[in-house]
């Protein structure tokens, strides 16, 4: 048997442990840059561009036909609340990348109502994301990002971009909506990488 | 369709007045999307976010930007053609 008694065990579950100047949140804040797009789920698209041009193209019934995780993952935005725990279910990035030809290491997020962020290739791939269409057993909100939103949640959470529509891959990174305002072109919360230059 | 998350021109009249000795909620904006002029007041504005965000009330491109960080500001004025500001 391990040398780990329960009691420790309870104690560690009891203690939360948040990246440095975050607070904890039981509900859960609507942060917007824009209005809300409302896009129906038969009018809804979602397409992967390669370096090279070459376009992939999945709508809601091909995105409902890939096999589906259920997700429970910590959340933290970087105006300072963090949320534990969340539960979302939605169709890995390793699913939908797994056909496209590439070799990028950058990507590029772009949203309905023209939001955009820059990911990393490496962060999204290896059952880091997904794109999200459930939240807490339900169809997700459109002001939480529905009808599916990028989840990547060990990055801060305007990385997660709501109302995606699509990931442009390049071989140069650029810098999306908030990281061209000053905020930092990573985001790990747990490095407290706020802002270009932290 | 969207729904009404925004707040009118003056919301932004905080944190503009930091970087403008002018108020510029009264100022004539043009946006530079879809040509529109307006007074500033008129613009809305998410606060909400990561950062103060103003968007043409006709084509709901970005006019301003404002994110204030702990030692300095950035202000992106791309979304506008120009501001056009009464003498005093």
């Amino acid at each position: 048997m391990g040398i780990v008694s329960p009691g420790f065990t309870g104690r560690r579950r009891g203690g939360t442990e948040l990246p440095p100047g975050q607070y904890l949140t039981r509900d859960f804040p609507v942060l917007s840059a824009g209005p809300t797009p409302h896009v129906l789920p038969e009018h809804w698209e979602f397409t992967v561009t390669s370096e090279t041009g070459e376009v992939y193209r999945w709508d809601w019934a091909a995105l409902m036909a890939l096999p589906a995780e259920e997700i429970t993952k910590d959340i933290h935005c970087v105006t300072r609340w963090s949320k534990l725990e969340t539960t979302w279910k939605g169709v890995s990035l390793d699913t939908l990348l797994a056909d496209v030809e590439t070799g990028a290491d950058y990507v590029m997020a772009h949203s309905y109502g023209g939001y955009t962020t820059n990911v990393p290739m490496d962060d999204l791939l290896d059952g880091q994301s997904w794109i999200a269409y459930e939240y807490d057993g339900e169809p997700l909100d459109p002001e939480h990002g529905g009808p599916a939103r990028l989840l990547v949640p060990h990055l801060y959470f305007w990385k997660s971009a709501k109302w995606v529509r699509g990931l442009v891959l390049s071989d140069t990174e650029d810098l999306g909506f908030w990281e061209t305002a000053g905020y930092h072109e990573y985001g790990d919360p747990w490095k407290e990488q706020r802002y270009a230059g932290d | 369709m969207s729904e009404t998350n925004y707040l009118d021109g003056n919301a932004a009249a905080g944190s503009l007045s930091e970087l403008f000795a002018v108020d510029l909620t009264s100022a004539i904006a043009q946006c530079n999307g879809c040509g529109r002029t307006s007074v500033f007041a008129e613009a809305h504005v998410f606060v909400d976010a990561p950062g103060m965000v103003a968007r043409c009330p006709g084509c709901d491109s970005v006019l301003l930007r404002v994110v204030t960080r702990p030692n300095d500001t950035y202000l992106d004025l791309r979304g506008l053609t120009y501001l056009r500001v009464p003498n005093s």
